[in-house]
């Protein structure tokens, strides 16, 4: 199985001077410096990146006092909302078939979406990671092993996997949240665990490794000071633009009816889906404003992962350099 | 071409498909053990509770759950590799009928999607890797990420607005319209290509009308990930030392860049243009849905919606098969187009 | 005496960074005759590189240069850059040091080739071009019947010598060879290095040989330029300057030559310098062991020690543009160890 899946232009290994001179947290002060002094093109893919996740974060976190009505709410005060109505003054997005608030909608899907994507990453990674790190140090058959199992996971078209895993998880766990986050963690596991792999051995063989080896120091040092910190400058990039196909994944889910179920909470795929109806009619503010949401935001983690990738990898990273001035005057002039 | 040219690349088609074999066990006895997740069993799980609990029973022994789940992961294999995958539960098609019947829909809309994401993507990427930060590069960009962004059903909801209900082009729905579906005569199942053996063209444009939508939205939204990659690759072999080396023997520029730099740098790009292709069939089940075409994705749907399970399992098995396949076709045509591979 | 085919006069090649510049190239004369190889000596990262890339044009966009470098009664500082592609092939050659990854994998030999002449005669005929590619080709030891194959199928000798090949099929009267065998084992360097001094004898070829290694100057060159922090620090006849070495650098480097006669080590104490900041004055003072105060405050002046070798220190003079005072020893601090470049 060909093993492409690197996310193209991954960071080589850092120069070792550069490793003995800021171990331990350092490695990290070292990332922020070198995203601060970004400048150009990435600087502002970074940071466009981080305000629409910021704005999103804060819709998520603050839902409840920024939406004006529930995300099942069909009513207030005693008036019913009307059906599929179009923008107005009082409901901004417009209503949807059920008489919901397509704005509240809006916004509390930002809360579901935030939610499973973060827990979703955060175990992704916990299990991808060290099993990565693991993996790459020690080689041999399990290494073989867990190889061949996390590349045919990988093979498969993730969309199906999740499918599947979120359909038959249903029967034991309901649909819902839980079992969305799951199917998703499950299919995310594999690309961790690659780049992490990938990383660990091509550093492994590196001389400065082996020089402390050679040394005498512990494994456990020599992993978690020299491999550990130059593995995980990948991992922030392929974080995020996993949070950016996680959104995907969980919305294609609520398309399809494995996501969440309304009752629970707002999401953005399954208003789609509603909306796919809708649009025959003309009705078209129950679809756009959701799926524009999910472009959005999707957009921002792209965007942090790539300003990320561009600042920090050597191999594409490149500074605005100005042709310099030579002096006329010759340099035997006396001092 | 050389006889030992002829030879490595013989080489390395045997071990490649040698190579293949442990990954088809793993992705199958993953399908198996997926399956047995369920409680129960696939005929429980399916009946229970619509169907006497004896009638049931009867059902799971002839069926053969009762036995040792080593003897039923064997049975599986074998029936796997041989394509013997049962009937549905729920309405008793074979599956591979099932398979065979919405398979080339699926076909038609992936090549034809795959067609529209390499074309798009490639040349937008070496566009924007040409000219580095320029705006032709960043426009590329930003229009790869936020096309990746869009899902393929929002991208379908708003084709529909537009295309169908704004300016009425375009059809959403179906393959063909009904009139057509019902004159076609179907030797390969795939339209454009039945239609045009037929030498009906006013079919073969309604088929083509059809095909637009799905295979242009899903095609798009693929292309995103291939623009980032051409691009990277495309910086990465402008610097590269032959090109240098190249300059250096008074090579023209336009020559360098197209000759030297576009093509090497397109050389990774089909392997993983290969891998998109389980983005593809992913991005196949919703397009499918989203535009009521009739191909596997969209049965796997409706059955999984039934929890009709055997037709279920018999359509995720085939898919991994097909999945290795392609993957070892690529790598076939990586070998031929890049002579350093066989040799690996 | 053959013509000058090569003259260049106080040139200068500062690379941008995001501060001051890399004065990598600055101030550098010389020149070579046809049917002559001179050997441009000096350690890693004292700009022999980018001398050899800047006469044939082919520094990266943040890079300016100055001064002349004369070639048929042109300034290649200042002609147009059309104008020096065109030269690049027919009239100037450059061979690379890593021959490695010089050629393109997906295409064949014959490719190359084809596509080298195309490139300046573009009504060459296929029948003359394959007949000159697999004269090259004979010429370097390559028999005809691996025309048609793929680089990775060459070893790293035999792909230097198909560069080679290619650098002189258009026939250049100026070839400059980067450090072409020190990715090369002993043996294959030998064999290169027969090649290049069958240039000098049968084709009047003008050779610029770049290197670290003293051992290929004394047998493959007529002449010698030791490069030091960017500037050339002594020039003369290969045998003179190796039996009798005026600069204290060239003596330094041909003292820690190791032969099987080698009793002790001898080595530079200090570092190479920075090529952004230089030290003033001589750039060697720092370093050397026989140092004097002037050559902290005023910058050496180029004089002849014989016909046709120069150098540019102090201790030869011109003694009449030495201060009072100036030839007391430079007293300084230890030289420090040497930090990571």
């Amino acid at each position: 199985m060909s093993s492409i899946g690197e996310i193209p232009g991954t960071a080589a290994p850092q120069s070792p001077e550069a490793e003995i001179k800021t171990e331990g947290p350092g490695g990290v002060r070292r990332l922020i410096r070198q995203i601060r002094s970004a400048r150009g093109v990435p600087k502002w893919i970074l940071y466009s990146g981080i305000a629409i996740v910021l704005f999103f974060l804060i819709l998520a976190i603050f839902a409840p006092l920024i939406a004006p009505y529930g995300f099942a709410q069909s009513s207030s005060g005693g008036v019913d909302f009307p059906k599929q109505a179009p923008p107005s003054g009082a409901h901004l997005f417009g209503t949807t078939v059920q008489s919901t608030d397509v704005l509240s909608r809006v916004i509390w899907g930002a809360r579901t979406e935030i939610e499973v994507v973060i827990v979703a990453v955060f175990f992704s990674l916990s299990i991808g990671v060290p099993l990565g790190l693991l993996s790459g140090y020690v080689g041999g058959k399990l290494d073989r092993g867990l190889v061949l199992v996390m590349d045919a996971l990988f093979a498969f078209p993730y969309l199906l996997l999740a499918i599947v895993i979120a359909f038959l998880l249903s029967d034991k766990l309901g649909q819902g949240i839980i079992t969305a986050a799951v199917a998703i963690t499950i299919v995310y596991i594999p690309q961790y665990f690659r780049v992490v792999r990938n990383h660990v051995i091509s550093v492994r063989e590196e001389p400065y490794v082996e020089a402390a080896r050679a040394l005498g120091a512990k494994r456990r040092t020599i992993i978690g000071r020299y491999v550990f910190f130059n593995v995980i400058q990948n991992v922030p990039v392929v974080a995020t633009l996993n949070a950016a196909d996680a959104i995907l994944t969980l919305a294609a889910l609520g398309f399809l009816g494995y996501g969440i179920q309304p009752t629970q909470a707002a999401e953005w795929g399954y208003d789609v889906q509603r909306a796919i109806s809708d649009a025959g009619a003309g009705i078209w503010w129950t679809g756009l404003f959701p799926g524009l949401a999910i472009v959005l935001l999707v957009t921002g983690f792209t965007l942090v992962g790539e300003g990320l990738n561009d600042i920090l990898n050597p191999l594409i990273r490149y500074r605005r350099v100005r042709k310099p001035e030579i002096p006329g005057a010759s340099p035997e002039a006396d001092k | 071409m050389t006889r030992t040219h002829e030879n490595s690349l013989r080489t390395y088609l045997l071990t490649r498909i040698a190579l293949a074999v442990p990954t088809v066990l793993i992705l199958l006895t993953m399908v198996f053990l997926l399956m047995r997740v369920a409680p129960g069993n696939p005929i429980q799980a399916a009946l229970g509770g619509h169907v006497p609990q004896a009638q049931i029973q009867a059902r799971e022994h002839r069926a053969g759950y009762d036995r040792p789940i080593l003897t039923q992961y064997v049975e599986y294999l074998k029936d796997a590799l041989t394509l013997n995958l049962g009937d549905s539960l729920t309405d008793h098609t074979p599956v591979t009928t099932i398979i065979t019947d919405n398979g080339a829909a699926t076909l038609e809309l992936t090549i034809a999607a795959f067609f529209v994401a390499v074309v798009v993507g490639v040349s937008i990427g070496l566009v924007a890797g040409r000219w580095r930060d320029t705006p032709w590069d960043v426009g590329g960009r930003m229009f790869g990420i936020v096309i990746y962004a869009a899902p393929v059903f929002f991208l379908g909801f708003l084709a529909q607005l537009v295309f169908a209900d704004l300016l009425g082009w375009l059809p959403v729905s179906g393959r063909a319209s009904p009139e057509v579906t019902a004159t076609l005569s179907q030797h390969t199942h795939l339209f454009l290509i039945d239609t045009l053996i037929d030498g009906d063209l006013n079919a073969f444009w309604d088929c083509f009308l059809h095909l637009i939508l799905p295979a242009v939205t899903l095609g798009l939204v693929t292309s995103g990930v291939l623009i980032r990659l051409v691009r990277v690759n495309l910086m990465q072999t402008m610097k590269g030392d032959y090109v240098e080396a190249a300059r250096a023997r008074g090579v023209g520029e336009r020559r360098v860049v197209i000759h030297h730099a576009f093509r090497n740098a397109l050389v990774p790009v089909i392997t993983v243009a290969g891998l998109q292709l389980a983005l593809l069939l992913g991005g196949a089940i919703l397009t499918e849905e989203t535009f009521n075409w009739p191909g596997i994705g969209f049965q796997l749907v409706r059955y999984l919606n039934e929890r009709d399970y055997i037709a279920v399992q018999g359509i995720i098995t085939v898919f991994a098969l097909a999945v290795v396949a392609v993957s070892v076709l690529i790598d076939l045509v990586n070998a031929f187009i890049d002579p350093r591979v066989r040799y690996s | 005496m053959s013509d000058v085919v090569l003259d260049v006069r106080d040139l200068r090649a500062w690379y941008g960074t995001e501060g001051d510049p890399v004065r990598a190239v600055d101030g550098v004369s010389f020149e070579i005759r046809s049917g002559e190889t001179l050997g441009l000596v000096g350690e890693s990262g004292c700009g022999k590189s980018t001398l050899g890339r800047t006469i044939l044009g082919l520094l990266p966009e943040g890079a300016a240069t100055a001064g002349e470098i004369r070639y048929r009664n042109r300034n290649l500082v200042t002609a147009p850059p059309k104008e020096v592609r065109a030269l690049r092939g027919p009239e100037l050659g450059l061979i690379f040091q890593e021959p490695m990854t010089r050629l393109d994998h997906l295409m064949t030999i014959e490719n190359h080739f084809v596509e080298t002449l195309k490139a300046h005669e573009s009504d060459a005929k296929e029948k003359e071009m394959r007949r000159r590619s697999l004269d090259a080709l004979g010429a370097m030891g390559i028999p005809p019947t691996r025309f048609k194959q793929y680089p990775h199928e060459f070893s790293g000798g035999m792909r230097q010598r198909i560069m080679i090949a290619l650098a002189l099929v258009l026939n250049p009267k100026v070839l400059v060879a980067d450090e072409p065998t020190t990715a090369l084992d002993v043996i294959v360097e030998g064999q290169i290095l027969e090649i290049l001094a069958d240039l000098r004898r049968n084709f009047d070829t003008a050779l610029l040989l770049i290197t670290h290694n003293l051992g290929i100057v004394a047998e493959a060159c007529d002449r010698v330029a030791v490069m030091y922090a960017g500037r050339i620090v002594e020039q003369g006849d290969a045998r003179k300057v190796f039996a009798e070495p005026a600069h204290p650098y060239t003596r330094a480097l041909l003292e820690s030559i190791i032969s099987l006669a080698t009793t002790e080590l001898k080595y530079i104490p200090g570092a190479p310098p920075s090529l952004i900041d230089p030290p003033p004055a001589c750039r060697f003072h720092p370093r050397c062991p026989s140092a004097m105060r002037v050559c902290s405050t005023k910058d050496p002046i180029e004089v002849s020690i014989a016909a046709g070798h120069v150098t540019e220190c102090w201790l030869h003079g011109p003694e009449d543009e030495i201060p009072a005072g100036g030839e007391q020893p430079l007293e300084r601090e230890e030289i420090a160890v040497a930090e990571e470049a």
